[in-house]
């Protein structure tokens, strides 16, 4: 099944499935790096960042791995304080905010989260309220709503009920993007959405994610592993390589040869995507090299 | 299971049906689990109950649980009031004072370090207290008073804090910090060892009988010592109870939902040292409890709650049920501490928690 391909017919938006309460158009808040240092233990992993993430839009950080990508979306995240620099949200330092105030504009989905043993998806989800709750007021109707809607728009609706455990890989990672969206906040980060999901299922989270922010101006933040679908969804494309940024902008004018190859080492022909116009990553790799070269060959021969 | 992709006006019906669906399955969920959870703490409780007027009831003087709850209204005055309120009562209240503060203990240790062995008696704060203890028994002297329950609370106190600086570094893991507490737990043993065969055997005897867990030595006056501190401790476990069910989801995820993990960890792990030490200085180490009571209770709800009530109830269940087993039901020349008891059952439960593979997870 090519869901690639409906995409252009596919007329589902987002505004079709919530229910108007629960459609609030996010307010535009800024996420700014300066000069970010992040370290575990002594290790520094990044080494001074500047990122002005674009308040509104999908960002999608690339990069090998061990480049600090996950790092710098922890530090952005507030799970990790920065050595050097700062972070900033709508302004204010991140480190010197609240954690509920931060949690309630700033989500974020770790990479390999948990989920205590079992726990019903209807519970998890319904975790996501907490930044929603006060100290004494407990769950109320529009958090009962809230998780209704996240787990209708994650195709989850059909699990409350199901332990965590007893899911697959694909379903628990869509439960915790449900999480997530009872959490509501007007900036998502997240690692890896993507990871454990097949090709139909990856494209299906990231035409949400999309979705949640064309209809409601949710700014997206995500890391990647996968070039061509970044380059597809991503409105900026931040390149790292060694715990820097190495470049960034729209994809199709970050995404070519050279970068592939200083961020990845990896030898690539940048082509068009035949759906989206938008940068193809083609790996050469020693097998297509050979291939390349007798080609070359024949092509020189005739 | 991909969202079928259907024309618009089609699909908001569908829209409007997988909502309904999902607000459907939360109300069922949401209710069948209060069912259980009802049904669990009602079940509990009765047996809780039932243990308590039965422990009053046994004795060199036996009385039918109508004199019991006679006596207990204020309605019976005389040799049945003296028996059951100055002799047998303050044990009795003792135990379930006990019972809740290692239920309790345990499954604030076993929820905040995420592993099932991480509990009180497994990473050294009951070997902590208990050297406490029988260095006050032995090395200082001490014979009555306060001095053994403080010197308890001091030695667990410190095991505490020990681990807390040793287990820091490195985000204090679970498995990190119950190696470094059975680390800890073994010089503990130790040291009781050396002072134990360093002195007179009547007083090591008196030690080893207060190692082993006992309710015997109960009176009011310790009874409502214990009382206060645990009417303390538990509205502020209440306190740390949201906290903590968040932090189960991991240091990311709870603070990404608004937590400060550090600091909801350390109140916690302060909190379950605070209970399993004031406990421990009143009835001693009485074996078992704190491990077994939360993962029973979990099972019971089998919800992936902290279920922090009814491990509380079940280390009741627990510490009452082994103390009436301890001293009525074994052979009258065989009457042993409570500790003796508990640890008998304790001992099959951790190897059948070994033995099913549930150690790794909470």
């Amino acid at each position: 099944m090519s869901l690639v391909a409906e995409r252009p017919t596919d007329l589902r938006t987002i505004t079709d499935r919530l229910p108007a309460e629960a459609l609030q158009h996010h307010e535009p808040v800024s996420l700014v790096a300066r000069g970010v240092h992040l370290a575990y233990d002594q290790r520094t992993v990044v080494h001074g960042v500047d990122l002005a993430v674009p308040a509104g839009a999908v960002t999608v950080i690339v990069g090998a791995n061990g480049c600090g990508k996950s790092t710098l979306l922890r530090g952005l995240g507030r799970i990790l304080k920065p050595t050097a620099g700062s972070v900033e949200l709508g302004g204010q330092d991140l480190q010197r905010m609240r954690p509920r105030d931060v949690a309630s504009v700033l989500g974020l989905l770790p990479q390999q989260p948990v989920a205590p043993e079992g726990i019903t998806v209807a519970d998890l989800v319904g975790r996501g309220r907490h930044p929603h709750q006060g100290a004494f007021r407990r769950w109320s109707a529009a958090d009962a709503d809230a998780v209704a809607v996240a787990l209708a728009l994650t195709d989850t609706h059909e699990l409350a009920g199901r332990r965590v455990e007893e899911l697959s890989g694909g379903q628990r990672q869509r439960v915790w993007v449900a999480m997530m969206l009872a959490q509501d906040p007007s900036i998502m980060l997240l690692d890896e959405p993507t990871t454990y999901l097949d090709i139909a299922h990856q494209v299906d989270v990231l035409d949400l994610l999309a979705e949640l922010n064309e209809e409601r101006g949710t700014t997206v933040v995500m890391v990647l592993h996968e070039l061509n679908l970044a380059a597809r969804y991503a409105d900026h494309l931040v390149v790292m390589c060694e715990g820097r940024v190495l470049r960034e902008g729209a994809p199709g004018e970050v995404l070519d040869a050279d970068c592939v190859q200083e961020a990845f080492g990896l030898t690539a022909r940048v082509v068009p995507d035949p759906v989206t116009g938008s940068p193809l990553v083609v790996p050469v790799g020693r097998r297509g090299a050979r291939v390349v070269d007798v080609a070359d060959d024949e092509a020189a021969s005739m | 299971m991909s969202a079928p992709t259907l024309a618009p006006e089609a699909d908001r019906a569908a829209r409007e049906a997988r909502q309904a669906v999902a607000g459907e399955g939360l109300r069922t969920t949401r209710r069948r689990r209060h069912r259980r959870r009802l049904l669990v703490t009602v079940v509990l409780v009765v047996l809780a109950a039932a243990l308590c007027v039965t422990a009053l009831m046994l004795g060199d003087f036996r009385l039918s649980a109508g004199e019991v709850l006679r006596t207990l209204a204020g309605a019976d005055q005389g040799a049945a009031r003296f028996i059951v309120v100055e002799l047998r009562l303050p044990r009795l209240v003792l135990g379930v004072l006990v019972g809740v503060a290692f239920g309790l203990a345990g499954a604030l240790f076993q929820s905040v370090l995420r592993n099932p062995l991480a509990s009180p008696d497994v990473i050294g704060i009951s070997q902590g207290a208990s050297t406490g203890a029988v260095v006050a028994l032995l090395a200082v002297g001490a014979t009555s008073g306060y001095v053994v329950p403080l010197s308890a609370l001091a030695g667990g106190a410190l095991v505490g804090l020990l681990l807390y600086a040793v287990a820091w570094r490195g985000g204090m893991t679970g498995h990190r910090f119950v190696l470094a507490g059975i680390g800890v737990a073994y010089v503990c043993t130790s040291v009781i060892g050396y002072l134990l065969t360093r002195n007179d055997v009547k007083e090591a005897q008196v030690a080893l009988l207060w190692m082993t867990g006992s309710l015997g030595q109960a009176d009011w006056a310790l009874v409502r010592t214990l009382a206060v501190a645990v009417a303390v401790l538990v509205p502020l476990v209440a306190c740390v109870a949201r906290g903590l069910s968040l932090l189960m989801l991991g240091d990311e995820q709870a603070g990404s939902l608004g937590l400060r993990p550090e600091v909801t960890r350390a109140c916690v792990v302060a909190l379950g040292v605070a209970l399993a030490c004031v406990a421990t200085a009143a009835a001693g180490p009485v074996a078992f409890v704190a491990l077994t009571a939360a993962p029973v209770a979990r099972r019971l709800l089998g919800d992936g709650t902290l279920a922090l009530v009814q491990s509380a109830l079940v280390g009741v269940v627990l510490v009452v049920g082994a103390d009436v087993v301890a001293q009525h039901l074994l052979p009258a020349d065989l009457a042993v501490p409570v500790g003796v008891v508990t640890g008998a059952v304790g001992g099959p439960y951790l190897i059948w928690l070994m033995a099913s593979g549930r150690a790794r997870t909470a």
